[in-house]
């Protein structure tokens, strides 16, 4: 019997890694993946364009103007000289944001009082100007704060934030490892379409049900392959996560393997059940592209699942990515251990056997 | 002079005549019915509900570890802050286990020397705001809310103290206003880049798939042998997708009004102007596609890859541009949804600002007429 599966197994490889076509689909969207991705999904605020309105009459306001372009986050601060030069800069989105300083800022600071800022933001990007507003606001009240330094009173309440696992907000550590999911669900999904899908329009599926092969022996010998390839994948990105963008992975390695194999079994399943419900390789391709967008989507791998509708978050169980995006990250990030990784793999033992037992049942109806 | 207008009506005719065709083939044939309309609601419904960046009650443990008053009533305003689902405990590693697995996205400490300090004239008493930096955005957020509850609870105090606020050491009085979208809904925003993704998408397929399959069939051969011009060709096969295309935006524009309450303050000329403009470039996308693969499946492939990818990652939908290293920022300014999100953002929030309208619009124009172009010449006239 294992020789058998290891002989379809042996065969499945080479006729997946002979043909040029998937040779190209398994080298040239992993790479573009992970240079495009990886650089462009980040919803870091960098380089941000402001304007300032300074109507101080003092220089406290020309030293908090200097403050905010000497930070990293500003690229541009131009300075207007009325309002309507501001609405303008912000409609037309010259600026994301526009600092407004009052007339008596200087007077005020000096006399101990309120002094009057406001900051105007374009709500269009809402995201991006709530994070700058947080910025600026620190901007401003550490310039305050160093201005009055000084002088008695009741000390304002400080604010210390500290940053858990991943102390510099670096962006890319929260990517990349969600990338290394991404790419194996891609790469499982594929190889999986491509293998049946052409088998059958080929005919050649029929051959493989009539060959001494049992439904079991098949279906081990289908699912081995993908699998094998994802893990390929999956070593190359952890690779590149450690070595070129120096994500900390700071749990265990093996627990890592073992949720990506357990997560590649749930997507083969889900590639063959999608292969079954299809006769032509461009069905199953459209098919697995059908998945993949709305999975990847509503994974957490951009926005997070807790900001989505309870109802919808919830309807997320069922999606693989979900599960192994938290084992991913947990293991890179969090340093997880053995005992919660277990805990994310038993939804994807799930998803496997109902999707490979779902599979089968079509498989068998289609057969007889 | 009676020849040339002769010419010019039989052009016309014929060209009439190709619309009907191609609009009778749309009417009858059930697939591009299904890519127009059903394709962009579920996509739109979606990624409407599915991405949100608005980190709605952030569930957090609020550690107190100062015996006194202040301590309390600073985490009684964290407990009835709207940003946070704050739980009480007295010890920061009751919940430091919780919060490694994820289960929490930020943990507040009030150290023990808290109360004693905020009596007390020289050091400042200092809260501890401890968040899940795994997922960056929802940590900058989470830190954000978390210093507003304490300034704002430290402005409270000393009002109840009788202090007036402007005594006592100087604060900036920062007032920061949302211009367009006041309440901080990210849907807000989110939602008129979505309907550009969406129907970049469609209108790329529904010219790719369509016209691929009258290649694949032979019956593209058929209308070559006809005495139809390229040209003719061409706008037979745009102007009717061009209006199916509408329809589907107008749909998912109403849907975006509607079903995600996102407000409408511009007006529908320059929504449809836009609409327009955005449509042509994805139509010639999708003929260029189907012209050079001559391919269904290949054709559905690249149409839906180079339309929904780029537009996706490189249009400042979700993902900031000017945060991207400059080598993607300019492969951006090829991507037509870079150019069409801004003004439909607008549209929705702000209202007609036709300076940034126009030059947006002829920007895609530009690419618009540039693939077409394209199609044109892959699209030969003569059987080898």
């Amino acid at each position: 019997m294992w020789i058998r599966i290891v002989t379809l197994i042996t065969k499945e490889l080479r006729v997946i890694l002979r043909d040029p076509r998937s040779r190209v689909i398994l080298i040239v969207p992993p790479l573009i993946q992970l240079l495009v991705f990886a650089f462009a999904a980040t919803l870091e605020v960098k380089h941000v364009d402001a304007v300032v309105l300074d109507r101080d009459a003092g220089t406290s306001g020309r030293a908090l103007v200097q403050a905010i372009q000497g930070s990293p986050t500003f690229r541009r601060v131009t300075a207007v000289r009325t309002h309507g030069e501001l609405r303008d800069a912000i409609d037309r989105q010259r600026a994301l944001v526009a600092l407004e300083i009052g007339p008596t800022f200087s007077s005020d600071l000096a006399a101990g009082r309120a002094a009057d800022v406001q900051i105007h933001l374009d709500g269009r990007r809402s995201n991006a100007a709530q994070i700058v507003d947080g910025y600026l606001t620190q901007i401003v009240n550490d310039h305050v704060a160093s201005a009055s330094a000084r002088r008695p009173g009741a000390p304002p309440v400080r604010v210390v934030a500290r940053n858990w696992f991943n102390p510099n907000l670096e962006f890319q550590w929260f990517t990349v490892p969600g990338l290394i999911g991404v790419i194996a669900l891609l790469i499982g999904l594929i190889v999986t379409a491509l293998s049946v899908a052409r088998e059958r329009e080929l005919g050649t599926f029929d051959q493989l049900m009539v060959a001494p092969l049992r439904p079991f022996e098949i279906l081990i010998g289908k699912m081995t392959p993908p699998i094998l390839i994802g893990l390929v994948h999956v070593t190359l990105y952890v690779l590149a996560a450690v070595l070129v963008f120096h994500v900390p992975l700071r749990g265990s390695l093996a627990a890592l393997y073992l949720g990506a194999v357990f997560f590649l079994a749930a997507v083969v399943g889900v590639g063959l059940f999608i292969s079954a419900l299809c006769t032509t390789q461009q069905q199953a391709i459209l098919g697995a592209f059908l998945f993949m967008a709305p999975a990847v989507l509503m994974s957490g791998f951009a926005t997070p699942i807790a900001n989505m509708p309870s109802w919808l978050g919830r309807a997320t169980v069922v999606n693989p990515l979900r599960h192994f995006l938290v084992i991913v990250r947990g293991v890179f990030l969090r340093g997880m251990d053995w005992s919660d990784v277990a805990r994310n793999v038993v939804p994807l033992l799930a998803i496997a056997a109902v999707t490979l037992t779902a599979a089968t049942v079509l498989f068998r109806r289609r057969i007889e | 002079m009676a020849r040339r207008s002769g010419l010019r009506s039989a052009s016309a005719r014929r060209l009439a005549a190709l619309i009907g065709k191609e609009a009778r083939q749309i009417v009858r044939d059930p697939s591009s019915i299904l890519i127009a309309f059903v394709f962009p609601l579920i996509l739109l419904f979606l990624f409407g509900y599915g991405v949100s960046l608005d980190a709605a009650r952030t569930p957090i443990a609020v550690a107190v570890e100062a015996p006194g008053e202040a301590a309390r009533s600073l985490a009684a305003s964290f407990a009835a802050s709207p940003y946070f689902d704050a739980e009480i405990v007295h010890d920061r590693r009751e919940r430091e286990a919780a919060f490694v697995r994820g289960e929490l996205g930020g943990l507040v400490v009030i150290p023990a020397q808290f109360d004693a300090r905020t009596h007390d004239r020289g050091a400042a008493p200092e809260v501890q705001v401890l968040v899940d930096g795994s997922d960056p955005n929802t940590a900058t957020l989470v830190q954000g809310y978390a210093a507003g509850v304490v300034g704002q609870w430290a402005q409270q105090r000393r009002l109840d103290r009788g202090h007036p606020p402007r005594a006592g050491s100087p604060i900036a009085a920062v007032e920061d206003r949302l211009w367009f979208n006041p309440g901080r809904t990210s849907r807000w925003f989110l939602v008129p880049g979505v309907i550009a993704i969406v129907m970049a998408m469609v209108g790329t397929m529904l010219t790719a798939l369509v016209v691929a399959r009258e290649w694949e069939r032979g019956t593209m051969e058929a209308m070559l042998a006809t005495p139809i011009t390229r040209g003719e060709l061409l706008i037979g096969k745009i102007l009717p997708y061009l209006a199916l295309g509408l329809i589907a935006m107008a749909m998912c524009s109403a849907a975006g009004v509607y079903l995600f309450g996102v407000p409408f303050r511009g007006s529908v000329l320059a929504l449809l102007v836009l609409s327009v403009a955005y449509l042509l470039p994805a139509l010639g996308q999708g003929l260029l596609i189907s012209a050079a693969t001559r391919n269904q499946f290949l054709a559905s492939q690249l149409a839906l890859l180079s339309a929904f990818l780029p537009s996706l990652l490189l249009s400042g939908f979700l993902f900031e541009i000017s945060s991207m290293p400059w080598p993607l920022q300019w492969l951006s300014l090829i991507v037509p949804a870079r150019w069409v999100i801004p003004c439909l953002q607008t549209v929705f929030l702000t209202g007609d600002l036709w300076p940034l309208f126009v030059r947006n619009t002829a920007v895609l124009l530009g690419f618009g007429a540039v693939l077409l172009a394209l199609a044109a010449r892959a699209t030969p006239k003569r059987i080898a």
